[in-house]
């Protein structure tokens, strides 16, 4: 078993920068999800510790060893790709065998870690079949299996759920987690869906633009976002923000004023936001006054949008309350659940 | 729901059935015509109206075209032309093929319009050139030599489909095979190779038609050595009727015989079997 440490890792194509000094420790058994919109650098990332990209600068260390500069083969990991990247010429049983083949192992050792990945990934009906006569599902379940039996002590996977519909995903996703702790293999995931990432995750670390942008557990992440990129890339409605200033104990800006209980260290005067989430607006009695724009019922709950000047915010609300359109709300913040951030640079006020 | 198919299924099908009936048509009745001679007695030919259905069938034309002088050796010529043209045209144009499917190369785009344009460039007028080179090099009447035209020919055809080809085989399946244990080399000649392997046949096929069929280079750059065509030719002006369609249905068989070999490769798709 092994962590993986990435140290200052930097990566171009051509003029573009894919990533910009990366720096990023894995443990040992971890599942850390690379979390970020298209183009942010994750799968890049996740390339590099492959091996299938080569860095610019910087160190890939797997475990103990400096993989820097090794090819694929050499670093001892498995990989499930995007688009599963199963071998449409080989039946089921011999892309599973495939890597256990290119390693030389005996024959009787192959059949036997062939049929425990297959009896793993519900596969042994399907082992004499070609790609092409399965569900898309069932070829997910075959890349994973393939990269299972390899017994590599790190486990890459770049969106494999992506191609998947809806409900299979639901279904996919819970059966990963449930391998991961079965196998407990030191994961890297990709993905930019931020329910997969918080669900899956024992870490998440949120990338943009080539730079990583927070690590932490995903509920630390949820509540307490580095910056308000990351509250409005995750959570699902994301983050409301309310921009004003902040002078003498009192928040106020377009459409609102009121009185903030506990103070940011260095708020004073300044330009901020505050982050607060759907959840943690409270309806009746507040100190921010709104309108009611329109109201979602979502089945559990309802989830409510209503001006603060010219700011939509969305708020969730339980499903029995009644609010028509252009009805004048309160809502109330609490301020232990609430999030300042500067309002140019978009970085959290510890 | 219904049972039957609607109409509009019943005349789309039609359609596309009658279409491709007249396009077979198109191809098999100057064939058959041509077989039927060339499987007739002599006389036979000159006879009018023509009887469609064979009646008195005899390989005696075609046993007096096959054993006239010079052509069973320029078969073997033409059968090692192109034989050695497929090995030169794809282990040429199959890496520049692979190279434009999977590479950004600066030039690349230039590249890939070089290749076509030597398509513009008449056989006709490179051929005395071509002839006082290879006299030269002592190439001339040598079966490489028109080996080394056709491959000339066949280049930019083999190369444009084989990176069509290599396109279509997706680059994460190598990459794939490189994570689990393969060099880039060992993923290229596991994974790509095998999945190109229909494309790369159809090349060869079509490569061993222009070679086979070729005869102005063959004329030129051959004198006692001659392939088949160009043999045909050289005598064509001097032999009887049947003797032509005798040698037209032998020209006309290697190719249909190859195709049907790797007809195979060009239809099977993986897993369907």
């Amino acid at each position: 078993m092994a962590g993986i440490t990435i140290e200052n890792v930097t990566k171009t194509f051509g003029k573009a920068t894919a990533l910009r000094d990366v720096t990023l420790a894995i443990r040992e058994g971890e599942f850390m999800v690379l979390l970020g919109p298209s183009g942010c650098g994750k799968t890049t990332l996740l390339r590099t510790v492959a091996g299938l990209e080569r860095v610019d600068s910087g160190r890939v260390r797997i475990g103990d060893r400096d993989v820097t500069d090794l090819p694929p083969r050499d670093r001892n990991i498995a990989m499930v790709f995007q688009s599963y990247a199963v071998f449409p010429h080989m039946t089921v049983e011999q892309n599973i065998g495939f890597g256990l083949r290119m390693k030389r192992r005996p024959k009787e050792e192959i059949r036997r870690r062939v049929a425990d990945g297959a009896e793993l990934l519900g596969l042994v009906p399907y082992l004499s079949r070609y790609p092409a006569q399965l569900s898309g599902g069932q070829r997910q379940r075959v890349a994973v299996a393939r990269a299972v039996v390899m017994d590599a002590p790190v486990l890459l996977m770049d969106e494999p759920l992506s191609n998947l519909d809806a409900l299979l995903r639901l279904q996919a996703r819970a059966d990963l987690k449930r391998l991961h702790n079965e196998v407990k293999r030191t994961t890297i995931y990709v993905t930019h869906d931020q329910v997969e990432a918080m669900s899956m995750g024992d870490r998440i670390a949120v990338m943009r633009d080539g730079i990583i942008v927070q690590v932490d557990a995903p509920m630390a992440i949820y509540d307490r976002p580095a910056t308000q990129f990351v509250g409005s890339f995750i959570g699902s409605p994301p983050m409301n923000f309310l921009q004003g200033t902040l002078r003498d104990g009192t928040f106020s800006g377009d459409g609102f004023s009121f009185p903030v209980q506990r103070l940011p260290a260095g708020a004073e005067g300044r330009s901020l936001l505050m982050g607060v989430r759907a959840e943690h607006l409270a309806l009746g009695g507040g100190d921010i006054p709104a309108r009611v724009v329109v109201s979602e019922p979502l089945g559990s709950h309802a989830l409510i949008t209503a001006m603060v000047g010219k700011t939509p915010l969305k708020v969730q609300v339980p499903i029995d309350t009644e609010l028509r359109p252009d009805e004048q709300i309160r809502l109330g913040v609490q301020p232990a659940l609430v999030r300042w951030m500067d309002q140019a640079t978009g970085e959290a006020l510890s | 729901m219904v049972d039957r198919p609607s109409p509009r299924y019943v005349l789309d099908r039609t359609m596309v059935y009658g279409f491709a009936v007249l396009l077979a048509l198109w191809v098999l009745v100057p064939f058959y015509l041509i077989g039927l001679a060339a499987f007739s007695p002599r006389d036979a030919v000159f006879e009018y109206p023509k009887e469609l259905v064979p009646t008195d069938l005899t390989a005696e034309t075609m046993a007096f075209f096959v054993n006239s002088r010079g052509v069973i050796p320029s078969v073997i010529n033409s059968l090692a032309v192109a034989a050695i043209t497929i090995a030169f045209a794809l282990l040429l144009g199959a890496p520049a093929g692979y190279a434009l499917a999977r590479f950004r190369f600066p030039g690349r785009d230039g590249f890939q319009l070089a290749v076509l344009a030597t398509k513009m460039f008449p056989i006709s007028i490179l051929s005395i050139p071509l002839a006082v080179t290879f006299l030269r090099l002592g190439l001339y009447d040598n079966l490489i030599g028109v080996a080394l035209v056709h491959t000339a020919m066949a280049l930019p055809f083999v190369i444009l489909v084989t990176s069509g080809v290599f396109v279509a085989v997706s680059h994460e399946l190598e990459e794939a095979a490189q994570t689990l244990g393969c060099t880039r080399l060992g993923a290229f000649r596991r994974v790509a190779l095998p999945l190109a392997l229909p494309g790369l046949a159809a090349a060869a096929i079509f490569t061993f038609v222009i070679s086979w069929n070729e005869v102005f280079a063959a004329s030129i750059l051959t004198l006692r050595n001659r392939t088949l065509p160009a043999q045909v030719l050289s005598t064509l002006a001097d032999s009887p009727l049947y003797y032509k369609f005798a040698g037209g249905f032998f020209m006309v068989v290697p190719a249909i015989i190859f195709i049907f070999f790797m007809r195979k490769y060009l239809l099977n798709l993986w897993g369907g079997k």
